[in-house]
């Protein structure tokens, strides 16, 4: 049943992938759980209104303290047995080409075990109390189940094609998700251009794999990093492109973004667990575990930069001039992601500290989110923040831990996205100096529009309507925020000290590349902690100083594209869906005419024989007994015809 | 011992152990004969349905647990071959004819009672007939007939030499020609089925018998090892030989259902009773195939160079003819009926191969159709106008909203005769064609590929017809089907779809078994 044990090697020595035995040959189950979940809340219909929700809490519970199990156990072992592959069955072996449904249980893919069920495990506990009253209920909890089955899907897969499905399977469920309350048409409307977006970045993916099956004949991740030192430098090169689209399209990275900031018309839950902590982190997984296929090409990688540190910007922006809350704090994970895209193009120096940024950017920004929906929670669905003002007083759990995540984010230490974001501005400028002061100015508009959000929230005066009543949510809500608020504090240290997080990693990526940097690395700390302050301080004197209009002001000319998200849809309508209407009008044009004219021609040709070939059967056994006679002549005709 | 007898005579041998599964369908079959005679009227059906399920599920099991672990070998002094394949095609015509038998059970679904005539003896439409309806009689020799005809098959597929070959057949279609005709409906449309199914059975039984004694006159043996052994050592009498082959290819082409040598398939399978339309289509088919390949492949495995030209000729015209017909037909029993034409001609690709690969996709492609088949008939009993089933395709139109589960099984059935992804049929269709571009029949393959679309019109215009046509006023009504067919439809779906998501097992067994012994 198993494969035997493979042994492959990266950069930084051996690496043994052993069969998955104990409590290892136990991670089919992890995905089994939730799905599980999905099927029996999906297709158990209303019967399972009742316990539906509870149980499907309850099935990542379990998963979560099974993947925790397993992490246990596997930091007893060595470092370089930290890798555990099992193999369930051969899915359609054609020739020497076969994809096995198996998975590959490693530090990499542990660490997202890890966050995807914890944090998932937290939000469907958050989303008991906040989805209490809506009568849909079980399906949400059946599309969040199918969800982390697929998200555990796509990280423990132990091949590309695996992934694929995994990939789609997240796709889907947040399509599902966005588009939840489909009675709005906005929202389907919202839901369907993150799919259609999606795809665009999916054919990168199939593309990708295609290209592994012709060069390598395999997509399995040992087959391929074991074969791709052999291939040619623009095989390889394409690849990672393909890879890279198919990322940006998944994380929300230029030029695919756009459709993160829609996709906040699903419930906040939702924008906590898939839009923020993990979905679309999904893109930064890929690139990481594709690593020996970017390390061999320097074009690759230098793609992957440059979308990062782009995105990390362009986010950073359109995060200062958003209102409403969830899509501030869209397009600054937007940003986020742009930081961990930017590290994991740095390469075997970035690679561990992507990962690193992404763990606990998964926490703070979750908890931010979770923040937000509670907020959203107590003021009737308003998102705008110039409707609140001063929440600090009526949530003041919710206060706490969005302040908590706050500084995490804006990386003031001790707070976790400190240690995380200060490695990659570090790795950023030792690799190119702009990439590093980029990667600074970045902060500090993040500190800006971070600050901007808690000050419009939860300090300056109350601009609420006078029917809104601002009350702390229930407990179901406020425990998960409260632990995700004490993981933004503890993980960034936890992971940093004595270089954990490096260490952890090193086996599936390599060891940590030593960097010079020219100056010291406590006077970059100071200096980034400086441009965060002085941003922090513009947001101050804006919007806690000076009062904060209901209306929005005109702005300049910057602010309104900004809130317009630098027109991307205007651009993506002009560049690419008229065109593409044209170019279909075409197309539609060209099939009715020309292939439908071929296409009916021959329907009817069949169509005409059909009907002539049907006279033939009459009925009379005569003339079937004749029709024989002639098939004997015809059969001992073709026989000796080919004796001739 | 009489002592002159001793020096020409050496006493057969039988090993049980091989032989085992089939002696006890037969065994069942006779004692099923012996029930009809001794047991009184009441329980008789009771006794007959028992004996018949009880044969089959212990004749599986000792096929799995005894033969299995021995095959490899020649049984019954070399007239019978227990080897991979004979094993396989042997536990797959057990396994469709239990599928079967759960559909003969079946009474729930016609308020009269079960598929069949109560009495096959009386005229249509006479007081005897209505009397013995009103009496709510059954024919119970369809089970013992059933048994014999299952048994045929397992020994068709098993002989090994051209004596035993033509008693299987025989033995195989004679009940199938009786149980044609016992339909309780439109029984003469039932009765005129039987006959030409009759009459051109034993036209082509004629043929098959012909080719024989030529084989036999070429090589002067009647075992398959024989005619290879001659073939070898090439004796010289070609005419006789290729004519033997042409003839022996033809009543094999007519079992299977191959153009030109298909006409009787659609008539009869539209005028059997459904449920052994199911067990012929399936079973025979199989059966059919299993002998096929066989004497193809051990007989006259050397010659196929010769041969194989012949095949394409037929393998083309079956998928042509058979796809360009289903796709004008209105009765659904017959659509299926022509899609059983053309799906024998994907098979024939897989057999056209002449190869391991070819033998053992063959396998696959027949349980993978098997599944399908009996369950597209199973559902084909439940759409039902007052009394009679509903074939009429009209008749379907809108059943995916009266009736979703109905709909969205046959849905899958149909596609996995299209040969759609994630189904039996897309596996199936791919290792056949496979098999076939690998033994060079690369434009039989392009013919498939572009027939295969052909077909999936038909198949898909019944599921366009079920979901997107509004139900006629009258629509047919929707028999609730009982716990046999429901086990059955199940058993077949769940087949299809494992079959198209986990192929690997049944085509690791396929490969496994796929070496004829000579």
């Amino acid at each position: 049943m198993n494969a035997a044990a493979v042994v492959h090697w990266s950069e930084g020595g051996q690496q043994v992938v052993s069969d998955a035995t104990g409590v290892f040959g136990l991670t089919w189950l992890l995905i089994a759980l939730p799905l599980l979940g999905a099927v029996v809340l999906l297709l158990g219909g209303r019967r399972t209104n009742s316990f539906g929700p509870l149980l499907a809490t309850a099935l990542v519970g379990v998963a979560f303290l099974l993947g925790l199990v397993q992490f246990l156990q596997m930091v007893g072992e060595p470092a370089a047995d930290r890798s555990f592959a099992q193999s369930l069955f051969t899915w359609a072996p054609i020739g020497d080409f076969s994809v096995d449904v198996g998975f590959q249980l490693d530090p990499l893919s542990m660490a997202f075990v890890l966050l995807v069920t914890f944090v998932g495990g937290l939000v469907h506990v958050y989303s008991l109390g906040y989805m209490a009253n809506d009568p849909d209920r079980r399906r949400f909890f059946g599309y969040l189940n199918l969800f982390v089955a697929s998200m555990l899907l796509l990280v423990l897969a132990s091949n590309y094609v695996l992934v694929y499905v995994g990939w789609e399977g997240v796709g889907l469920a947040s399509y599902l998700l966005i588009g939840f309350w489909n009675a709005k048409a906005e929202y389907a409307t919202a839901a369907k251009k993150a799919f259609v977006m999606n795809r665009v970045g999916d054919i990168g993916m199939s593309l990708a794999i295609m290209l592994m099956v012709t060069t390598f004949g395999t997509t399995a991740f040992s087959g391929v990093f074991s074969g791709v030192e052999q291939a040619s430098s623009g095989v390889v090169l394409a690849m990672g492109l393909l890879l890279l689209l198919a990322a940006t399209g998944k994380s929300a990275q230029l030029p695919l973004q756009a459709w993160l900031g829609d996709a906040m018309a699903g419930p906040t839950p939702v924008s906590a667990l898939i839009h923020a902590a993990t979905m679309v982190t999904a893109g930064v997984y890929l690139i990481v575990r594709s690593n020996p296929i970017f390390d061999l090409s320097d074009g690759a990688r230098l793609a992957v930069v440059l979308v990062g540190v782009l995105t990390l910007l362009f986010g950073a922006f359109v995060g200062t001039a958003k209102d409403d809350i969830k899509k501030a704090l869209a397009a600054s994970t937007m940003s986020q992601i742009g930081y961990m895209i930017l590290a994991a193009g740095l390469g075997p120096a970035g690679y561990a500290f992507a990962i690193f940024h992404l763990l606990t950017h998964g926490f703070f920004k979750a908890g931010l989110f979770l923040g937000a929906g509670s907020v959203m929670h107590g003021m009737d669905d308003e998102v705008n923040m110039r409707r609140y003002g001063g929440l600090r007083k009526a949530m003041p759990i919710t206060f706490i831990t969005f302040f908590v995540g706050y500084l995490a984010i804006i990386g003031i230490p001790p707070f976790a996205g400190f240690f995380s974001k200060d490695k990659i501005i570090e790795a950023a400028l030792a690799d190119n100096v702009w990439l590093g002061v980029a990667a600074i100015l970045g902060a500090g508009i993040t500190a800006f529009y971070m600050s901007r959000v808690v000050f419009m929230t939860f300090f300056g005066e109350q601009r609420w309507a006078d029917d809104v009543h601002p009350h702390e949510s229930p407990r179901s809500m406020t425990v998960p925020m409260v632990l995700l608020g004490i993981g933004s504090v503890v993980l960034g240290y936890v992971l940093y000290s004595g270089s954990r997080i490096v260490l952890w990693l090193e086996p599936v990526v390599g060891p940590e590349e030593e960097h010079e940097l020219g100056i010291p690395v406590l006077a970059i700390t100071a200096i980034i902690i400086a441009v965060t302050l002085v941003g922090v301080a513009i947001a101050y004197s804006m919007y806690l100083r000076k009062p904060v209009p209901v209306q929005a002001p005109l702005g300049t000319v910057v602010t309104r594209a900004a809130r317009q998200d630098f027109y991307q849809d205007a651009f993506n309508e002009s560049v690419f869906m008229r065109p593409g209407q044209y170019l279909t009008r075409f197309l539609v044009f060209f099939d009715n005419r020309v292939i439908d004219g071929f296409v009916n021609g021959s329907a009817a040709l069949i169509g005409g024989g059909s009907a002539r070939l049907r006279r033939w059967q009459t009925g009379f056994v005569r003339s079937y007994a004749l029709s024989m006679l002639a098939g004997a002549v015809l059969v001992v005709g073709v026989l000796v015809l080919v004796r001739l | 011992m009489m002592p002159h007898l001793a020096d020409g005579f050496t006493s057969p041998t039988f090993e049980y152990q091989l032989l085992a599964p089939m002696l006890i369908v037969f065994g069942g079959a006779i004692v099923g004969v012996l029930v009809e005679a001794f047991t009184p009227r009441g329980p008789r059906r009771t006794v007959q349905v028992a004996l018949g399920l009880v044969t089959l599920v212990v004749a599986f099991v000792v096929l799995l647990a005894v033969t299995r672990p021995k095959l490899g070998d020649l049984a019954a002094s070399g007239t019978v071959a227990i080897d991979g394949p004979a094993v396989f095609f042997q536990g797959t015509i057990l396994v469709l004819a239990l599928l079967s038998f759960l559909l003969f059970v079946e009474r729930g679904v016609d308020s009269a009672g079960d598929a069949f005539t109560p009495s096959g003896a009386t005229i249509p439409g006479s007081a005897s007939e209505r009397e013995l309806v009103a009496a709510r009689v059954s024919q119970t020799e369809v089970w013992p007939l059933a048994l014999f005809s299952v048994g045929g098959m397992m020994l068709f597929v098993a002989s090994n030499d051209l004596l035993t070959f033509f008693v299987a057949l025989e033995v195989m279609s004679l009940p199938l020609y009786l149980l044609v005709g016992l339909a309780r409906r439109r029984r003469l449309l039932s009765q005129e089925a039987a006959l030409k199914y009759f009459l051109l059975g034993s036209f082509s039984s004629a043929f098959l018998l012909f080719g024989s004694a030529f084989l036999f006159g070429y090589s002067g043996s009647i075992s398959f090892t024989g005619i290879y052994d001659s073939l070898s050592s090439g004796v010289g009498l070609d005419p006789l030989l290729l004519i033997g082959t042409g003839m022996v290819a033809i009543g094999l082409f007519f079992k299977v259902g191959a153009v030109p040598f298909h006409s009787w398939v659609p008539d009869v399978y539209q005028g059997a009773p459904t449920p052994v339309t199911a067990f012929m289509a399936a079973a025979t088919k199989v059966a059919a195939f299993g002998a096929m390949l066989r004497i193809f492949y051990v007989a006259l495995g050397d010659y196929d160079w010769n041969w194989r030209p012949m095949f394409w000729v037929v393998t083309i015209l079956t998928i042509v003819v058979g796809s360009i017909l289903a796709i004008t037909q209105t009765d659904i029993k017959r659509m299926l009926a022509y899609s059983s034409v053309a799906q024998a001609g994907f098979i024939l690709t897989g057999v056209t191969a002449a190869s391991d690969s070819g033998l053992s996709s063959t396998m696959f492609y027949l349980v993978a159709y098997g599944f399908a088949t009996i369950g597209a008939f199973a559902l084909v009993t439940l759409v039902r106008d007052g009394t009679s089933e509903a074939t009429h395709l009209s008749r379907w139109a809108g059943l995916g909203r009266r009736s979703p589960i109905i709909a969205a099984v046959l849905s899958l059935f149909l596609l996995s005769f299209a040969g759609i992804p994630l189904t039996s049929g897309f596996i199936g269709k791919f290792l056949v064609f496979e098999a076939a571009v690998n033994g060079g029949a690369t434009p039989l393959v392009i013919v498939g590929a572009i027939f295969s679309a052909v077909a999936a019109f038909f198949y898909v215009r019944v599921i366009v017809l079920m979901y997107f046509s509004d139900p006629p006023d009258d629509a047919p009504s929707l028999a609730l089907p009982g716990a046999a067919t429901t086990l059955a439809v199940a058993v077949c779906a769940a087949g299809t779809v494992a079959l198209g998501v986990v192929p690997g097992p049944v085509i690791d067994l396929a490969q496994e078994a796929a070496a004829f012994i000579r």
